[in-house]
Order: C-alpha cells, then structure tokens, then sequence
C-alpha cells in the first residue's frame, strides 16, 4: 500500500501515492451491477401502447447501457477525485495549492480575445460559410451576449455584493428604447445604443433610490419584483410597447449601409456577392467590441477609488460609512453602471432579432444571468466567461448531439435543465463561491497576491 | 495637586456634548448626559458593561440619532459659545469662518461626520475590509480625497495625472501609516489573514487615513496581551503628539486608561456619575462603587474602608 514517496505529513498515512486502479474497478463493477438490477426493468423495458391498444413491452438496450455505463464510469471517476484530493491535501503547501490566477489573467485573457476576433474566420475557413448561422450566431453571438449581461451584472453582484434579481428588465429597456427609438424617431442603431444604455442607467438609478435601505433576501425580492414590472409593463401596455405581438426593429446596418441585397447595400457597394453572413458576423464583432469594452471598463473601474469603493460595501458597510463614503450614491453607481450594460446589451438584441417580445425578458432570463455570475465566480471576469460558455454554449452543443438520439431514445436537448441543475448542485457542493473565487487585489506595494475565498466576503445583498 | 488636563477641556473644548438623552422604546441608554472632550486630549469614556459608553460613541459618529441633546465640534479656537448658539438657532448643521468651524453632530448624517467634521472611529469588534489588502483598505480610508482627485471617476477612468499624483500620495500616506502601525510586512496580504492585535492597529490606520481631528476608538486595547496594550499606549501617544489628533477613548483595561488617558468621563446606566482626571477618578466612591456593584452610600463607606481610602 506504501509508495515510495511517502511522506510523514500527519493523517495523510492512509493515502497511497499510486491509484489503486484495480480496487476502484472492482467498485465500479459493483456498482454497476447494482445498476443494472435497478434500472433493468424501470428503464430496461417501457411499455407502450400500439395503435389497436395492444400494450406491448419495448426493450431499451442502449438507453438502459448508458445509465448503467455512466454510473461505472461515476465510480471510477469518484474514487479517483477522492484519492486525488487526499494527495494533494498531503502534498498542499500555502503557495503551491491555488492556480496562479495572476498568470490566468495574464496569458488566458489575451489568448481568448485573440481567439475570439478570429473566431468567424475559424468558422468559416473549417466549416464554411454554410455554417456562420450555426457556429456564429448561434454559438459566438449568443454566448457573447451573456458574457457581456454577466460582466454587467457582476459590477452589482460580484463587486458591490447586492443581489438583483431583475436585471433582464436593464436589458428590456435597452431593446425597447432602441425598438421605439427606430420606429418612432427613424434612429439607427449606432445612434440609439448611447440613449438605450443612458435609459437603462437612468432606470437603474430609479431603482436604487427605493431600495438601497434594503438589504439580502428584502433587496433581492424588490429587483425580482421590478423585473416582473418591467415585463409585465411591456406585455400589456400595447399601445406603446405592442404587448405580446411584439415591435419590429430595423436590422443593424453597416455604419448606415444596408446589409441587403439592392444595389447600393453592403454586399453591391463593396463587390461581394450577396449573403446574410456578412451581416452576423458584423453583429458578432459589435457584441464583441461592446463586451470588450464592457471588461475594460470593468477592470478599470476596480482600479479606480469608485471600484474599490464598492468592494469595500461588499466587505462592510457601516466600516465604509465610518471612513466618510457616501454609501448611497455608491450604491447608485454600481446600479447604474450595471444596468447600463445592460441597456447596450438590450439595444444590440434588438438590432440583433430585429424583432422583440416581452417573452424575451422573463425572470428565467435574470436568473439564467445570475447563474453565470454565481457559478463563474462572483467578481470574476474570467469566471464569468467560463460559466457562460459551459451554459449557453453548452445547451447549443446539446442540441449536435443528435446522434445520441438512437441510444438513449431521447433528444438530448430535453435534458438541458437536468444537466444545468445537477451542475449546480456539484459545483455548490465543491467550489461553493464558483469557478474562480479568488480577488485580485486593485493596487499593490511589493507583490500582487491573490486573496482566497475565505476571507472575501459575498455581501449582504 | 491641581487637575491640569480638564482644564484643557474648558479652555479649548474640541468636543462638546450637552444633555444627550438617547431611549430606545423604554429603555433610557443615555440619560441626560454631558461631558467636554479638550483638543489635544485623551479623553476616555470608562463605565461598567452596559453602561451606553458605546451609545455615545455611536451618537457622536452618527450612527444613532439622539433622541434629545446637543453635540457640538469645533475645528480650530476662538469663541465657542455665542458661535454654538447662533448655529443652534439656525437650520444649519455646519458653520465656516475661516480656519473656525463649527458642527452639531447630531445633525449631520453619519458619513459626513467622518468626511467633513473628520471625527473617525473604529469599532468594539472589528470592522476591517476582510477581503481587500491591508495596503486596499488604507485606500479605501482615502476614498474621499482620491474620489475627488479622480474627477468622480471620469478623469481617473482616463488616467489624468492629476489623479495618478493623488494615488501616489495616497500610497505614500498608507505607507507611513503601515510603518507606525508596523504592518508595513503586511501590505499585500488580505485584511481577513492578519492576527487580531494586527487587525486593531490596521483599523486605527485606517481611521487614521480619513486625517481626523478627533479619533474615537471603542475599547482598543480589548484582546490585547500586555505587551500589545504597551504598544498600543505608544501608538496613541504618538497619534496625539505628532499629529495633534485628539482622542476619545472607551476603555476597560485600566492600565491603558491610567497610563495614557488626560481626562476620563464614567458613566454608569447612561448617566455621567464621575469626571476628572485619571488621578481624582481613581479616587472617587462613587467610581468604586460602580465598578465593584455597591448598592448605597453605606456600602461605598464599607469598601473605602476595606480598600484603604
């Protein structure tokens, strides 16, 4: 059981350096075996009734393999996290047991938005213009889209520690001001995104003011309220908003060029024959600079007296009001600044859709934008990148898996919210403050350490 | 012997409360109290548990409104009195001639107190900025000064110079403080990671860094070794004598009160039951018998006997 490199670290004896794969697969077997027995006839077998009535017993080999496969492959995977763990709890020293997230920042940041500006190029050069729809729009654009509302979000939740529940009602507002504004005024896009994301901070603030005496559970039911109103708002006030029919907005155009088939739009004026794809992949490097800029202004920001100010409301906010801040107009601007993003984010799905319903703006949509604040780490930039991707991205990928279908019998995309849900138990259960839960300090004097968890505080709403 | 240091809360009060009555529903925390703090001293506020020592401090700094009373503060000297009353009769909280100004506290919300009146404050369990750096949190001390110099953000969010000169300084000013605090060693590690006497002292820093005229600190020295404590007598001394930052204290440890303070107020059940000198409170009954529990005036005459008195 000894390896060589034991050490003599207290109660870490019982840890072996090598992992006893056949002990695990022993374990694994039974624990499939167990499986089978349960799953053999619920799952195995299903009953169904033909057209004359008749119940007949339709065996299920392939969807009953992979349940009973996926729990070996569990255990497997189970025992092999907990001796992982063991070791490295043996092994853990103070600096060697974090990830250097300096460095993540450092090299991962660039890298990625290398990536991304050449993202549609991949695309198209891999898999051809056919597919932009698909990989571009689908994929690039919508996942950068929550990137951009998780960024926005996070500057409430994961730097000033309050939590809002309603922060689709930011983004509605964005896409409505920039819907009425088009229709009504004749604005294009470029002009109405300032007025979108103006409205929306406006809002933010008319939102702040009632409840910055509100803290934790009190704060998070008001925003969950206001969203309600926003939405409910633009369902019903048809005259203005067109209720569940919905507006149309105009489609983003090229800096005043069409992207149409006539003579004079995009595709004519510079040689190109026509195609919609010109248009996504524009929109996808709109999305793109408005999230980049959304990120430099956040990295920025925390480095600024009104960054670090509120990260202090987060950390105490009587001990901020004892070095003389004037914690409501803090509050006001982390609302502010957060919707604002919002609002941009909102006037760009318009421009996007080109078509808007209040049915885009539901509470699902706030909470699916909490969650990839949550779940990436709240503060964290990178995070929420992270978290975007596993689950926007990943329910798009979901829907590739087609081929799947005959072996489980079902569409994987059904499966959608049990993954989401069971992911998120795991990740509470094991990293509890998110995917990357250490602070990089704003300013430094020798050396800049990351600050764990532990001593970060969440907030009280 | 003449009692030299209340004097100099006659002479040049910085801090004048005047028959601050604070009730909570029934319950009277502070009943009717008044007591002058002088510039330049180090008053403390002593009293057995429960007594509304903290009720004060939380009175003067803002956090509580008073039910009744009056507290003034004064920047620089000159007539006191005749300002105070004419300030009293307006709608003002404030009044500025020159280097003289003049507050009345209980009308000011509690973060101005700390901005404009610079009265700073820690607090009985401490309340650091756990999460952010030790050097983080002297920053965040100095948000007012650098949120003005960053233009409320616009010019910061550009990176003007006058802003990175302000930072600059700010940094410069956290660095001395972590040097006289002897967190210097500390400054990149989180407020959260930092033992507890460490802790106390970041939080004087802190204050420290919002330049006060008067710091108020509740109870200090509480979980401090004695080696700490002494430490912490050097530290206060030093903060009054270089920086001529006055000091009102709440304290339990008497050897801090006896060492350092100049003049001590006792209160017992929200009222002033003594007030004088370290020396003349020492020797007050009435003190006595507060602290040990007597009932009445016999009793006090028992103890005296048995203390040697």
């Amino acid at each position: 059981m000894s390896g060589p490199l034991r050490t003599d670290a207290p109660g870490a004896s019982e840890v072996s350096e090598t992992f006893e794969f056949q002990k695990a697969l022993r374990e694994a077997f039974w624990a499939a075996l167990v499986a089978l027995g349960l799953f053999g006839l619920i799952v195995g077998l299903k009953t169904d009734q033909t057209l004359t009535n008749e119940i007949v017993l339709k065996p299920r080999p392939g969807l009953l393999a992979a349940m009973v496969g996926a729990v070996f492959v569990g255990s497997l995977l189970r025992n092999w996290v907990i001796w992982n763990r063991a070791r490295a709890a043996m092994h853990r020293t103070a600096s060697t047991s974090r990830i250097d997230m300096q460095k993540v920042e450092q090299i991962g940041l660039p890298t990625f938005v290398a990536f991304l500006s050449v993202f549609p190029i991949i695309v198209i050069f891999t898999a051809g213009w056919g597919s932009v729809p698909k990989w571009v729009d689908n994929f690039g654009i919508l996942i950068l889209i929550y990137i951009m509302l998780g960024w926005g979000l996070n500057i409430v939740v994961g730097l000033a520690g309050l939590l809002d529940l309603g922060y689709v009602a930011f983004y509605a507002i964005g896409s409505y001001t920039y819907a009425l504004l088009a229709l009504h005024f004749g604005f294009n896009f470029w002009l109405a995104l300032p007025v979108a994301g103006a409205m929306a901070a406006m809002w933010g603030i008319l939102l702040g003011f009632p409840v910055l005496r509100l803290r934790g559970d009190y704060l998070a039911i008001v925003t969950l309220a206001f969203g309600e109103i926003i939405y409910l708002v633009a369902l019903n006030w048809r005259d203005f908003t067109g209720g569940g029919a919905g507006l149309s907005a105009p489609r983003i155009d090229f800096f005043g060029i069409p992207f149409g088939a006539g003579d004079t739009d995009f595709s004519a004026r510079f040689g190109l024959e026509h195609s919609p794809a010109y248009r996504t992949i524009f929109l996808y490097y709109v999305i793109l600079v408005l999230s980049l800029i959304t990120a430099w202004v956040t990295l920025r920001l925390k480095r600024l007296p009104v960054g670090r100010a509120w990260e202090a409301l987060r950390e105490d906010e009587i001990a901020c009001r004892a070095v003389g801040m004037n914690t409501t107009n803090t509050k006001l601007t982390a609302f502010a600044m957060g919707a604002m993003f919002g609002g941009f984010a909102g006037a760009f799905f318009g421009a996007r859709q080109a078509f808007i319903t209040p049915e885009s703006f539901v509470f699902e949509q706030s909470a699916l934008i909490l969650a990839i604040v949550v779940l990436g780490g709240a503060g964290s930039l990178v995070g929420v990148v992270l978290a975007a991707i596993v689950l926007i991205g990943g329910s798009e990928i979901l829907r590739e898996l087609d081929f799947l279908k005959p072996i489980i019998g079902e569409d994987p995309a059904k499966f959608r919210m049990l993954i989401v849900g069971g992911g998120m138990v795991l990740m509470m259960l094991w990293r509890p403050r998110g995917l990357i839960s250490t602070r990089a300090p704003s300013i430094f004097l020798k050396e800049r350490k990351m600050i764990g968890s532990e001593n970060v505080k969440e907030g009280h709403g | 012997m003449a009692p030299s240091s209340p004097v100099r809360a006659a002479s040049a009060p910085i801090l004048k409360v005047e028959h601050l009555t604070m009730r909570f529903g029934g319950l009277i925390a502070i009943n009717d109290l008044s007591f002058t703090a002088g510039r330049g001293d180090i008053t403390a506020l002593i009293g057995p548990n429960g007594a509304g020592k903290t009720t004060v401090f939380n009175c003067i700094t803002g956090f509580y409104k008073p039910t009744e009373g009056r507290i003034a503060f004064r920047h620089g000297d000159g007539d006191f009195d005749t300002r105070l009353e004419a300030l009293t009769d307006s709608d003002h909280a404030a009044e500025k001639a020159g280097a003289e100004r003049l507050f009345l506290l209980e009308r000011m919300p509690d973060h101005e107190i700390a901005a404009i009146a610079k009265v700073a404050r820690t607090f009985q369990n401490i309340r650091l900025f756990s999460g952010l750096t030790v050097l983080e949190n002297l920053m965040v001390g100095q948000h007012n000064a650098l949120m003005k110099a960053s233009q409320w953000t616009i010019g910061g969010l550009f990176g003007l110079k006058r802003f990175q000169n302000a930072e600059a300084a700010a940094v410069e000013k956290a660095i001395y403080w972590l040097e006289r605090t002897r967190l210097i060693e500390r400054a990149d590690d989180p407020a959260g990671d930092l033992p507890y006497g460490d802790q106390r002292r970041l939080e004087i820093a802190r204050a420290m860094c919002t330049e006060p005229h008067m710091l108020c600190l509740d109870e200090p020295a509480a979980g401090l070794n004695p080696r700490e404590s002494a430490e912490l007598n050097a530290l206060l001394k030093m903060i009054r004598d270089e920086h001529g930052t006055s000091l009102l204290l709440i304290e339990h440890d008497m050897s801090v009160v006896m060492e350092i303070s100049d003049h001590v107020v006792v209160l017992d059940y929200g009222t002033k039951i003594s007030d004088g000198t370290p020396h003349e409170i020492q020797n007050d009954p009435k003190v006595i018998a507060a602290y040990l529990g007597a009932e009445d005036e016999e009793e006090v005459a028992k103890i005296e006997a048995e203390v040697g008195l």
